[in-house]
């Protein structure tokens, strides 16, 4: 337990809701990951320069962190390659079908009131989580 | 332009938070979803403050005939629970608990240049394409 960081984690939390705030003002627009970037990845999509330079600012966020006394982000993974090209497909894909993914349903969809993404958020946290315990604790 | 520009800086907040709450360590979120082991509740408060900071947003703006910089919302309408919505939640729960990776920390850890993220993000992208080659209904 001595991992648990709920100061950093709130107030990085305040930041990702905050931007969805700005998103929606500003831009009018659901700060969904999937869906900006998904968007990217059509054949017409037209209104790639909003999309680029979200995706690219999500990028670079990181990295401002680390130059303004953050230090380089920890990062630690420990899914084989198989797993990581499973893992990221059906993430791709998932994201996509159920229109949206930890932003755009669990934290947008949420301060929206948005019924599917009440339902969507609970189903991708329960089937994570028993993907967890069945990885940790019977797969192996 | 100046959606463009917003665009860039409003990801940038982003990314800056997926990098503070750690959202964006696999390791952080597949501790949060173990609640059968050393469990880490840390992400639960990200997800709270995440909301609590986004309501005032999505709230203002129904009070606005439109948005700052554009000429007319964009948020989505819909209410029903279909099928697809159900399915790809839980393909991209199976997915996340797999990995720890969701999209928007995929793309913040991509310039740690790190071979597993790259390996994750492109079969995200391949995901994503493929459902638009075959979109399941």
């Amino acid at each position: 337990m001595d991992s648990f960081t709920p100061l950093s984690g709130l107030i990085g939390g305040l930041l990702i809701g905050g931007a969805a705030s700005l998103f929606v003002l500003l831009n009018g627009r659901v700060a969904g990951i999937s869906g900006i970037y998904g968007g990217l990845l059509a054949p017409t999509a037209l209104d790639w320069h909003w999309r680029v330079a979200f995706i690219l600012g999500i990028a670079i966020g990181p990295v401002l962190v680390g130059l303004l006394g953050g230090g380089p982000a920890a990062i630690v993974i420990d899914a084989s390659w198989p797993t990581l090209v499973v893992g990221g497909l059906l993430v791709g894909y998932g994201a996509r079908l159920g229109s949206g993914c930890t932003s755009g349903h669990g934290v947008c969809g949420m301060a929206r009131g948005s019924p599917r993404s009440l339902i969507a958020t609970m189903t991708f946290f329960s089937t994570a989580a028993l993907t967890v315990f069945f990885m940790r604790h019977i797969w192996s | 332009m100046r959606q463009t520009l917003a665009a860039l800086c409003i990801g940038g907040i982003l990314g800056a938070g997926l990098a503070v709450s750690q959202m964006m360590n696999p390791a952080k979120v597949i501790s949060f979803l173990d609640f059968f082991g050393d469990w880490d509740p840390t992400l639960a408060f990200v997800l709270l403050g995440a909301v609590l900071a986004a309501v005032p947003g999505f709230w203002l703006a129904r009070t606005r005939p439109k948005p700052i910089l554009g000429e007319a919302f964009a948020v989505p309408t819909r209410r029903d629970i279909d099928k697809p919505l159900i399915l790809g939640a839980i393909l991209f729960g199976v997915g996340w608990g797999l990995v720890g990776f969701c999209p928007g920390p995929a793309i913040a850890a991509l310039t740690t240049g790190l071979s597993g993220v790259m390996v994750f993000f492109a079969a995200m992208t391949a995901g994503m394409m493929a459902f638009q080659l075959f979109p399941l209904k």
